[in-house]
């Protein structure tokens, strides 16, 4: 009875720091209501009263641009507005990159003849859209063992065998989501406000060995089943260069609690996929006759090849 | 073991050729297929891994008799890494165009199985000169073996050695592709096993 409702406790904790986190994402100024993407071309943006017609109608009160590029600014090639003056649409020349967020300048909204001041607003597809892109993108469009070529040694050393495979992917995923969780929070609130990000390095590697004894630990208590099963793997994860990757990556694109998430479990899950398909096949190749110059590693490494050029046919590919 | 008994010249030569880090002991592989597009490439990261690898060789021999067993393992992670901060600030400050083209391979130095496995195999139980030959030796094995690598993908797939137009014409654009690194190693390694087939045939046939 007392465990449940700690439990419940810890549940609503968490809940309110996830609305806390995504909160974080609605738009910025009180006076605008909403932006999104419409159609190929087109930002709207919803303010929560009517704006001067002769304000909106300036494009020269807007600048747009990708978030990664802020120095290609978007050229805007006409704007409509609505009946009531609420919505406003700006039409561009090209169309847009809808999976790149937008920052969107409106400088000094005029109201009534007022102005409320500028505001900078983050245009994003439908954000759940958004993060499940990250995760499909991670997993397989940008598969980190068949498109970065990372975590090759493991990968090698631990796809034989279907059983071990699987080990090793559910071990990784889980010592992968705890690990770039720890060092997203460490980056983001440690080592950016005091500007040690030349500290990185050192700090991920330290915070990676130490996930790795805290899951040894916790698991063998809470745990002995999967521990059996799984302890045997956890040595192997310091040495796959993907765990170390993962965190300097979110530090580089400055994520989100969210999107490091679902970076991070992309990160695993493909790892996971990559390594059952591999020992999918190398387990049939035990029964093929292979030269002997090509047993062992050197079949694996032209196997691998195949499935990355299978792997290249998703790139490119986008999801919503 | 005991301290090595090895000249340095036989150290510093066993990393090349017996020990050579990518084709022999197949270790850190990542950089041989992601990055092996061009043979600057092999250089630049070449130098990068060597100079690491001296430099943490020498560290953890100088201080080796300071470290308690049950912590040497995190003891060296902390070495490399911070020689790795060092070479990433230096190559981001100096060769800023190299730097973007290796891209996080760089900082990845501080992932790859070779270093730690030299200072914990040999480092730790020699003096500071011969773990410096062994780890000069190691760090130009693996810069030749990109370099190896990068000369073979670079000529078949743009018929150019160091950006200079040797053939004329790109005989197999396939290898420029990034995943022909996996096909190109994979191919090179059968090769090496194929010679030393060869070579060991050879031998016995000799001493019959």
């Amino acid at each position: 009875m007392i465990f449940s409702v700690r439990k419940s406790i810890y549940l609503t904790v968490l809940l309110i720091i996830s609305l806390f986190l995504l909160g974080g994402c609605r738009s910025e100024h009180p006076f605008v209501k909403k932006t999104a993407f419409k159609d190929a071309d087109k930002i709207l943006i919803e303010f929560a009263g009517a704006v001067d017609e002769s304000w909106a109608r300036n494009p020269a009160n807007y600048t747009v641009f990708e978030k990664p590029d802020p120095d290609i600014r978007l050229i805007i090639k006409d704007i409509s507005i609505s009946a009531d003056h609420k919505k406003v649409t700006l039409i561009f020349e090209d169309d847009l990159n809808k999976n790149q967020p937008h920052i969107l300048t409106a400088a000094n909204i005029s109201h009534g003849g007022k102005s409320l001041g500028s505001a900078i607003l983050n245009v994003k597809k439908f954000y759940l859209g958004y993060l499940f892109s990250i995760l499909i993108g991670a997993m397989i469009i940008n598969n980190f063992v068949f498109t970065k070529y990372l975590g090759l040694c493991v990968f090698f050393g631990t796809s034989q065998r279907k059983s071990t495979a699987v080990g090793m992917g559910i071990t990784f995923t889980m010592v992968m989501v705890a690990s770039a969780m720890i060092s997203w929070f460490i980056y983001q609130f440690i080592l950016q406000p005091y500007r040690l990000d030349f500290l990185q390095i050192v700090v991920f590697i330290g915070l990676v060995s130490l996930s790795v004894q805290a899951v040894d630990t916790v698991l063998r208590k809470v745990n002995p089943v999967l521990f059996k099963a799984f302890g045997v793997y956890l040595v192997l994860v310091i040495a796959n260069c993907i765990i170390i990757a993962v965190p300097l990556i979110l530090a580089d694109n400055q994520y989100n609690a969210w999107e490091s998430l679902m970076l991070s479990l992309g990160a695993g899950l493909g790892f996971l996929i990559a390594l059952f398909l591999m020992s999918s096949v190398r387990e049939r190749l035990e029964l093929a006759n292979v030269p002997p110059t090509y047993r062992g590693l050197p079949i694996a490494f032209v196997l691998a090849g195949l499935f990355a050029l299978a792997f290249l046919g998703f790139s490119g590919m986008s999801i919503f | 073991m005991p301290a090595t008994t090895k000249t340095n010249f036989q150290l510093f030569t066993n990393g090349i050729l017996n020990e050579n880090p990518i084709f022999r002991l197949a270790l850190s592989m990542c950089p041989a297929v992601g990055i092996s597009t061009t043979v600057m490439n092999g250089i630049m990261l070449g130098i990068a891994v060597l100079f690491v690898q001296v430099f943490s060789s020498c560290t953890i021999s100088l201080i080796k008799n300071y470290i308690h067993p049950r912590i040497r393992i995190p003891t060296y992670t902390l070495t490399i890494a911070t020689w790795v901060t060092v070479i990433d600030l230096v190559l981001a400050a100096f060769l800023p165009a190299a730097y973007k083209e290796m891209g996080i391979f760089v900082k990845l130095i501080v992932a790859f199985a070779i270093i730690t496995m030299r200072l914990e195999i040999f480092a730790c139980k020699n003096s500071v000169t011969s773990s410096f030959w062994d780890g000069v030796g190691m760090g130009l094995g693996f810069m030749f073996g990109m370099m190896a690598i990068g000369f073979v993908r670079e000529l078949l797939g743009m018929g150019t050695i160091l950006g200079h137009d040797v053939l004329g014409f790109r005989p197999l654009l396939f290898f420029v592709l990034p995943a022909a690194g996996f096909f190109c190693v994979g191919i090179m390694m059968a090769m090496f096993n194929y010679v030393e087939l060869v070579y060991n045939r050879k031998k016995r046939a000799e001493k019959r």
